[in-house]
């Protein structure tokens, strides 16, 4: 026998010569190439691999897909690479696997957690609303924080997040098709051969490393005379030459969103011993669909009876693919237990490679089928009639007990099996995941005792065992049809549909077998019916005792079906539970939303490539780098980086910005302004369209003058602010806020896309065109002045506000005189490309005079200082010109602009509206908080409306003291007097003043 | 443009699959205006103004990319900027038009070979097949969290115009997705 002792001579799709060495739970053991995690621990007669969620119980692997509930392990590469909660039926298995089981202390085999089982009257449904509520005397929810909480987090749970950065990186696509294929079993391959025969761009994504799906399981049958495994192969090979086809194994459709979008996640690197360490791990597809085919399958059921849990008992269906595609065997001896004709054909598999078939359990009472005859001719053990009431066993069933239903409706015994394995199968429910994701409704076949596909939202097709389809001939035709019907819906011929006969397979009397009646448990014994979650029948009794009625709200009570496996193998029983203990019907219960994702979905996939630098753009203007040389410090504005302060050797945040201001003051400074907004606007109409658009006056502005412009919304709120240069009588150049600089060209662009279509003006965004130098201080004139070559910067010919076109530094230049510091100033627009010569030239000169650059925050004090509001921060979208002492902006004369109509409401011309103030603290040392409340005394009593807030708060070196901007409540009127600013050492006294600390009457702006 | 060279070695090295490089220094101009406007600049640039949404034209190395209904992007060659300014604010004279110069506000990158469309996938949302997206058309578009201006210039070839500062994170994401094959 090769890699353990459960492996078959022959048989399956695994590689016997390839021996793969992997460790669980730090034992050594073998598998071969092409086997599961699962597989391989099955093939070591491994079934014991995790312990429970709530009660701590020994689990198995219960299944062989996707859906799996129990056996989930981490696996571990190295410290950062370290996955928890992957299913073993889904994790390939590679030479030097290392996986671990969860949820157990100190081992698998002896967790002390176990107890919690022997505890469980503690645990009922529902038990985190009813218990932990603590002593009155303690705090509120003291009990629960600080006890139970993190109590039942360290007991409950799953495996371990890893606590280092996750090195891999993860890649991202978006992808168009005509059709997308969910699936590439028979149903899903049919359907990809059809839609691109038809000409079609077909994706086709499987969740499995091999595509095939229910093909690659079969022991019997063949299709066209080709065996069923060779079928898929050839399938594939066919699309593969298809060049508008795109194959994605290992890849799960995962969501199913609006306007068939759908999100697919791709494993690159998981499965892959020694995988690139520059690739990928994972990928995420954003695949937009004209047609979706869904072709996802069916999931079988487990049976509900007492202790149908152990290890050792696991699905019938996995059963049969663990042995025909992996050539392994469940056990010696096996009990096959079920409602469904899936029980013979594992049964004769089994029996076909020696394992002792100690029973095949019908609870039919009269079951007819080929399988069932095929069966009996072999000569196996068949009772019908016959149910599983309970097991026994510790880590590992050794015993099942039986019983048969009686008229009355009771169960009398009828014995007990020792076996080894329990393969059940209470029958199949489609898959109807991805069909309610994408909002179809879902109908209830009443015959089938299933839900499927109903009435679709989008245009999408659920072929095969999800759509209902039963049998392989069925599943593969109604495949090839959705193919055909998809292509033909993207507008594609019909084309020639191809034949199919399947033949030697062992069908089904009924595609999904009837939902069985729970076995319910006698004494203490557990019923489970959500494995993940560890809900029993017990508890969804206890819910609908206690007056819970639609499923929705025992869902949440009793968290069935909410675990990662979202109730895959457990919602349909745990209806059929709810409906028979309400004794109403499974559709009056309803059914849970079906949500994204189909299985958990890594972090790493949905961030792609947004981490690190490439988070977000981080945008820095030409003249970062100089920045950077002289060792500037840097903030984010938006996702601009921004000199903040320039420190000089030794010099902290405050010294630097205390010694710019002071420069700026004295001499003179030169800032990157390079940000700020701009839009060019151009036209005959330009006037009257900014004169639409902002509050002030813009036809009477001549060129080569400036104005202070601002801009309001609908509402009558101050948005965006800014200095608008009138360069020709066609032509201005536009400031905006740097934040605002998409925002305001978007709403400008609204405006004259939907109201004023007639105006003859566009627009165009100039903001990294130009890089932009402010030069501020006494000495401004002086530094420029000797630069500037085509233009009189002097005084008269160019006033305050003015602008005019030059060279600077040699470089075509619009030279601005303005000013946000109160100082002399001018601003220097030069293209980006000539950005950081010309600031060199500048900057220079600056030094010479004794001036400094400064960053932002002295921009900010020094605005400050002169009452100059910043958007967004004396602004929070509920103020208007007035209060912030602005009104004067307002062009009186003009007939309408956007948010005038508003400027007049009643609340809007009240005098008790909070005004901007400035602020002085009586100690000159004491900053306020940004954001701290303005009140009229010190401790005001609790519910006390505040008077108003600061909006910003400096220490200013010019003035030697603190100042503060605020927004307050009729705070003009309150001139002088004494407010308090509640501050968490205590209330801090302030007298409202001027909210202008610095030269009141503007001397300084003329240098 | 040292951080273009990166992103070409970065992608070079392990897999020929596409190459980013930066395109030849351009000027660059936005062009909005109505019927009469489009018919003088086409006449005096010596190339057609496509009318055709999101298509480009061009001839003797200039360049008009169809941006909206009135806007269109205006491309020469650098040395030319000059002339095209003066030849059509001269041919344009009394009709109502905007002519902007914005020659420094894009950079410009040339991303080019097999799997171009995989490469360009990772961050534009849009379909890049040859039949959705065909040679000569233009468009705005995302690539990640960037606005560009998408042109394809030859089967396995486009030209990817960007804001100025967004350019180290365009080839930044590129880079990567050039390393990734898409």
């Amino acid at each position: 026998m090769s890699a353990g002792a459960f492996r078959t001579a022959t048989g399956g799709r695994i590689d016997r010569t390839h021996t793969l060495r992997f460790t669980f739970d730090g034992r050594p053991l073998q598998g071969c190439a092409g086997d599961t995690l699962a597989s391989a621990l099955l093939a070591n007669g491994r079934h014991l691999v995790g312990r429970s969620f709530k009660y701590h119980r020994p689990r198995g692997i219960v299944t062989s897909g996707s859906e799996e509930p129990n056996a989930l392990v981490t696996v571990v590469r190295d410290g950062g690479r370290t996955t928890p909660n992957l299913r073993a039926t889904q994790v390939e298995l590679y030479d030097g696997l290392t996986a671990i089981s969860q949820n157990r202390w100190p081992s698998l085999t002896r967790d002390l957690g176990a107890i919690n089982d022997k505890l469980s009257l503690m645990f009922p449904a529902g038990f985190y609303y009813k218990t932990f509520m603590g002593p009155r005397f303690l705090p509120e929810n003291w009990a629960w924080t600080k006890v139970f909480e993190p109590a039942i987090r360290r007991a409950a749970g799953l495996g371990r997040a890893p606590t280092s950065a996750d090195p891999d990186r993860y890649a991202s696509r978006y992808a168009h098709c005509d059709v997308l294929v969910a699936g590439a079993g028979p149903a899903g391959l049919a359907a990809a051969l059809a839609a691109a025969e038809a000409g079609a761009r077909v994706i086709v994504a499987d969740e499995q490393s091999e595509m095939g799906g229910s093909l690659l399981s079969a022991s019997r049958g063949a299709i066209n005379g080709v065996p069923t495994a060779q079928c898929a192969a050839d399938a594939l090979a066919q699309l593969a030459g298809h060049a508008r086809v795109r194959l994605l194994p290992r890849t799960t459709v995962f969501g199913y969103f609006a306007q068939n979008m759908a999100g697919l996640a791709e494993r690159i690197s998981d499965h892959d011993p020694s995988p690139d360490p520059e690739g990928p791990r994972e990928r995420l597809w954003q695949v937009r669909a004209r047609h979706v085919v869904i072709a996802t399958g069916a999931i079988e059921r487990p049976l509900v009876f007492s202790n149908n849990d152990r290890p050792g008992i696991m699905l019938a269906g996995a059963a049969l693919t663990y042995l025909n595609r992996y050539g392994v065997t469940p056990g010696q001896r096996a009990v096959i237990a079920g409602s469904h004709d899936g029980i013979y054909a594992a049964a004769l598999d089994l029996a076909g490679v020696g394992v002792e078939v100690a029973a095949v359990l019908d609870t039919r009472a009269d079951p007819q089928s080929a399988a069932m005859a095929a069966a009996l001719d072999a000569g196996l053990p068949i009772r019908t009639g016959t149910c599983i009431v309970g097991s026994r066993g510790h880590l590992r069933v050794s015993e099942i007990m039986i019983g048969a239903p009686m008229a009355d409706g009771s169960i009398r015994d009828a014995g007990r099996i020792p076996c080894d394995c329990l393969l059940m199968s209470g029958g199949w429910t489609p898959s109807v995941h991805l069909f309610s994701q994408s909002r179809g409704k879902l109908r209830f076949d009443a015959a089938a005792g299933v839900f499927l596909p109903g009435v679709s939202a989008q245009s999408e097709t659920s072929a095969g065992a999800c759509g209902g389809a039963s049998g392989l001939a069925a599943v593969i035709e109604s495949g090839a049809a959705a193919g055909r019907t998809a292509a033909q819906a993207c507008g594609f011929g019909l084309g020639r549909a191809r034949a199919y006969r399947v033949e030697g397979i062992l069908e089904a009397t009924e595609a999904t077998g009837h939902v069985n009646a729970p076995r319910l448990p006698q004494g203490m014994a557990k019923a489970f019916v959500d494995f993940q979650n560890d809900v029993t029948s017990r508890d969804l009794e206890l819910a609908a005792r206690e007056g819970f009625r639609s499923i929705e709200h025992i869902k949440r009570y009793t968290t069935t079906g909410m675990a990662t496996d979202q109730g895959k193998t457990s919602n349909m029983n745990a209806l059929a539970l709810v409906s028979g203990t309400l004794n109403t019907t499974v559709p009056d219960v309803g059914l849970t939303t079906f949500r994204q994702p189909y299985t958990p979905v890594t972090f790493g996939t949905l961030a792609g490539m947004a981490r690190g630098d490439l988070f977000d753009p981080i945008r820095r203007t030409s003249i970062d780098g100089w920045a950077q040389g002289k060792g500037a410090a840097f903030e984010d504005v938006g996702t601009w980086k921004r000199a903040w302060y320039f420190p000089r050797a030794k010099e902290d945040m405050h010294a630097a910005v205390a010694r710019e201001c002071r420069t700026v003051r004295a001499a003179v400074g030169v800032f990157d302004a390079s940000t700020l907004g701009k839009i060019e606007v151009v036209g005959p109409d330009a006037a009257e369209f900014l004169e639409r658009m902002y509050v002030n006056a813009f036809k009477a502005l001549k060129p080569g003058r400036c104005r202070y412009g601002i801009l309001l919304n609908e509402a009558g709120f101050v948005i965006d602010d800014g200095v608008i240069a009138r360069l020709a009588q066609d032509r201005f150049h536009v400031t905006t806020t740097t934040g605002g600089a998409a925002s305001v060209l978007n709403m400008m662009e609204d405006y004259l896309q939907t109201e004023w279509p007639d105006l003859q003006v566009w627009l165009t965004s100039t903001t990294e065109q130009w890089a932009v130098i402010a030069v501020q201080g006494p000495r401004a004139r002086d530094v420029i002045a000797p630069l500037v070559d085509g233009a009189d910067v002097g005084g008269e010919a160019l006033p305050h506000m003015s602008v005019c076109e030059a060279k600077v530094a040699g470089v075509p230049a619009r030279l601005f005189r303005v000013s946000f510091t109160g100082e002399l100033g001018f601003e220097i627009n030069v293209p980006v490309g000539a950005g950081r010569s010309v600031w060199e030239a500048v900057a220079a000169r600056v030094e010479d005079a004794g001036g400094c650059a400064y960053g932002t925050e002295a921009m900010h004090v020094l605005r400050a200082e002169k009452g100059y509001i910043i958007v967004g921060q004396e602004t929070d979208g509920t103020v208007i010109p007035e209060d912030l002492g602005l009104g004067w902006a307002i062009g009186k004369s003009k007939a309408d602009f956007v948010g005038r109509r508003s400027l007049v409401r009643p609340d809007m011309i009240r005098t008790d509206r909070k005004q901007l103030v400035g602020l002085l603290t009586r100690g000159r040392d004491v900053l306020l908080d940004d954001g701290a409340q303005v009140t009229s005394v010190a401790a005001p009593a609790k519910g006390t409306a505040a008077l108003g807030h600061v909006t910003s708060s400096y220490h200013s070196s010019v003035l030697g003291k603190s100042i503060a901007l605020a927004l307050v409540r009729g705070g003009r009127g309150l001139m002088g007097q004494r407010l308090h600013v509640p501050m968490p050492k205590g209330a801090v006294e302030v007298e409202v003043v001027s909210p202008v600390f610095y030269d009141p009457k503007g001397e300084k702006l003329n240098g | 443009m040292a951080s273009v060279d990166a992103a070409v070695s970065a992608g070079g090295g392990r897999d020929a699959g596409a190459l980013v490089r930066a395109a030849a220094p351009a000027a660059r101009f936005v062009f909005r205006g109505r019927d009469a406007a489009v018919a003088t600049v086409a006449s005096a640039l010596g190339t057609p103004l496509s009318l055709e949404p999101c298509r480009a034209s061009q001839s003797v190395g200039r360049i008009a990319l169809w941006l909206g209904p009135d806007e269109w992007l205006l491309i020469a060659p650098r040395s030319e900027g000059g002339l095209v300014a003066s030849v059509l604010a001269k041919a344009l004279g009394g009709v109502p038009h905007a002519l902007v110069d914005v020659s420094d506000r894009n950079s410009a990158l040339i991303v080019s070979g097999p799997a171009v469309e995989d490469v360009l996938s990772a961050g534009c949302p849009l379909d890049l097949d040859q039949a959705a997206f065909p040679v000569g058309m233009c468009t705005r578009t995302l690539f990640a969290k960037a606005e560009i201006v998408l042109w394809r210039t030859a089967p396995a070839e486009f030209r990817v115009e960007v804001a100025r500062s967004f350019l180290p994170y365009v080839e930044g994401v590129l880079a990567v997705a050039v390393r990734d094959g898409g």
